[in-house]
């Protein structure tokens, strides 16, 4: 719950007012209990919400937004990288080469294009040090997305240090590509990294992001406003003769931001690989208590396809995974064909320090404290119970909280009324302690008086019965 | 105003895996909520889930009550069922009773009490064979 130390969490999803209708479909989604309803628009509790995008999936009026850095801020700098997750190569149709996508995205202003997993066979390495020098850690938790990592702040605390403390291989492309092209002569202070991002998460990491001070990356530009760009390009374009995939990527860095893509490559122990915030939360439950035996590394990955299913994919998950899988395994072939040896014709070597590409320890920020004192805690919990005795436990979601157990939550945080509980209030009703006006007054401080204005809604309601 | 504590009761039934765990899962979550220490919640969980686990493998059925005051975690499990005939034994690392049915699932390797005994503060076990078994968790949540 927020308390009077509410520190203010960056998110990139916004939820606009003047669009918002008050249907509480995001309230009922959210993973982590962080929209509440009041006044007829969803309200976001920062300090719980891990930026999953649940929310934005099922909004059905486009109330939620995903901010994003104006795309003419890449010529505040003279040398312009775009930063392209293979996953956007998985976007378009069939016919259009990743080649020709990289290239339409010079095209529209950038100077140079790097594919962020031209840092995961490098990362992969340093993935299989950190198992050899993390023994006793069990399992070892992987960092790549940052709602996950979230998640397991605010939800699993005791288990933040299972957590890789090495950077994505996002972060790790963008040094790279930094020190390659300084290393060419272009002026630091002077280059620009844009990463193009699948989902609100990643963006979130690189405005605020966890373990580090400061990302290496300078802006953000949404998938979908990308895809719209680069798709007018290609559209304008005569079908050009044959273009190769042109880029130097392994099949499994093709592969690594979908589900198993790191899981199947780690060089030792037992990994397992789990997508959807839902299913990860379930097994994260398992694995704090211990049940779980035998597990060394665990990718996991709020979306479900993982990165294939960002909310700013403008593709189809299940399509987009398929094209990748086709693109691995093209690339794989052309590789051992043509030099006969796997891991020849190697992605651009990289050559980063390992205080580079380690993070800061992941800090513990549970929402589920009740106070910060374990007496006064006490006294909550047991309120708590009380309530929970009085609430019908059906979660209606009408008082304007996800469930009859958060709405108790909110009365003993000082930030609900118990009487907003429909239920509650025919008792006190029926007891003559609560008058019909005073129950439509709370129930328009949760839905508005639109919802509940008798003037301008008695015809119609009166003609339906 | 007199001092606040908290108490949960749980059954158990011999035999049934696949609920284990719900105790272990209601009272972390309770943990948390009280803000008591990452590694106590840790600890306790661990110890409170082998103990369950034992009733589950070796005894007919059980009782899990726990209570939590400001300071400490009281778990008090007791089972019918076959008794712990040399306890000092059962402690040590890899002895174990459990039938080749219950290591196919994974369990009774004979970590258990071990296991137990080096995630909480305070363990105490009692027992006689024929009737059931008793045991006793305390962990504090500051040192």
């Amino acid at each position: 719950m927020e308390s009077d130390n509410t520190i203010f969490f960056h998110h990139a999803l916004k939820f606009r007012d003047d669009i918002c209708i008050g249907c509480s479909h995001c309230m009922n989604i959210c993973p982590t209990e962080a929209i509440r309803v009041a006044h007829g628009k969803a309200q976001l509790h920062a300090n719980r919400c891990v930026d999953c995008g649940e929310c934005y999936r099922v909004c059905p009026v486009g109330a939620i937004i995903v901010e994003q850095d104006d795309f003419e801020n890449i010529y505040k700098f003279k040398t312009r990288v775009a930063l392209i997750p293979a996953v956007f190569t998985g976007q378009f149709p069939d016919s259009v080469s990743p080649g020709e996508i990289l290239q339409a995205v010079l095209e529209l202003g950038f100077t140079h294009v790097f594919e962020v997993e031209e840092g995961v066979e490098f990362l992969n390495d340093r993935f299989n040090e950190y198992f050899r020098s993390h023994n006793p850690v069990r399992p070892l938790i992987s960092p790549f997305c940052p709602a996950i990592v979230r998640l397991i702040q605010v939800k699993f605390p005791t288990l933040t240090g299972n957590i890789i403390l090495l950077k994505a291989p996002v972060d790790i492309t963008a040094l790279h590509a930094r020190q390659a092209l300084a290393d060419q002569g272009a002026d630091p202070s002077e280059t620009g990294i844009f990463y193009v991002t699948p989902c609100a998460a990643k963006i979130v990491a690189v405005k605020s992001p966890v373990g580090e001070d400061k990302s290496v990356i300078d802006g953000v530009i949404n998938m979908n406003y990308l895809y719209n760009k680069v798709f007018k390009i290609l559209r304008l374009k005569k079908k050009k003769e044959e273009n190769s995939d042109s880029t130097s990527l392994t099949g499994k860095s093709v592969c690594w931001s979908l589900t198993h893509g790191e899981a199947d490559h780690m060089d030792q122990g037992r990994s397992l690989a789990i997508d959807e915030i839902n299913n990860v939360i379930e097994f994260l439950e398992k694995v704090e208590n211990d049940e779980i035996d035998g597990i060394d590394f665990l990718e996991l990955r709020a979306c479900d396809e993982s990165c294939a299913g960002g909310i700013l994919c403008p593709g189809n998950r299940f399509m987009t995974v398929d094209k990748l899988r086709k693109r691995a395994f093209r690339h794989d072939k052309i590789r051992h064909g043509q030099s006969g040896e796997p891991g020849s014709g190697e992605t651009h070597a990289i050559g980063l320090l390992p205080e580079q590409i380690r993070l800061e320890k992941v800090q513990p920020r549970s929402i589920m404290k009740l106070d910060d004192n374990v007496a006064e805690a006490m006294i909550k919990l047991k309120r708590i119970y009380e309530l929970n005795r009085v609430l019908p436990q059906v979660d209606c979601g009408i008082c304007g909280s996800p469930t009859c157990k958060s709405l108790s939550e909110d009365v003993v945080q000082n930030q609900a009324d118990i009487r907003q509980c429909i239920f509650v209030q025919k008792i006190l009703e029926q007891n003559e302690k609560l008058d019909i006006q005073e129950s439509v007054r709370i129930m328009q401080t949760i839905w508005s008086e639109n919802k509940l204005d008798k003037n301008s809604l008695k015809d119609e309601i009166n003609d339906i019965n | 105003m007199t001092a606040e504590t908290i108490h949960i009761e749980f059954q158990v039934e011999g035999g049934n895996f696949s609920r284990a765990g719900y105790p272990s899962s209601e009272v972390k979550k309770r943990l948390k909520q009280l803000n008591v220490d990452g590694s106590v919640i840790k600890r306790t969980v661990v110890a409170l889930y082998e103990a369950e686990v034992n009733i589950v493998a070796h005894a007919y059925r059980g009782l899990i009550s726990v209570d939590i005051d400001e300071h400490k975690i009281l778990i008090r499990l007791t089972d019918e069922g076959p008794g712990i005939p040399d306890i000092k034994k059962a402690m040590e690392i890899g002895y174990s009773t459990a039938t080749p049915e219950v290591r196919e699932m994974g369990f009774g390797a004979g970590m258990g009490l071990s296991n137990m005994n080096s995630n909480a503060d305070r363990l105490e076990i009692t027992s006689k064979v024929g009737q059931g078994t008793t045991v006793e968790i305390v962990n504090f949540f500051h040192k």
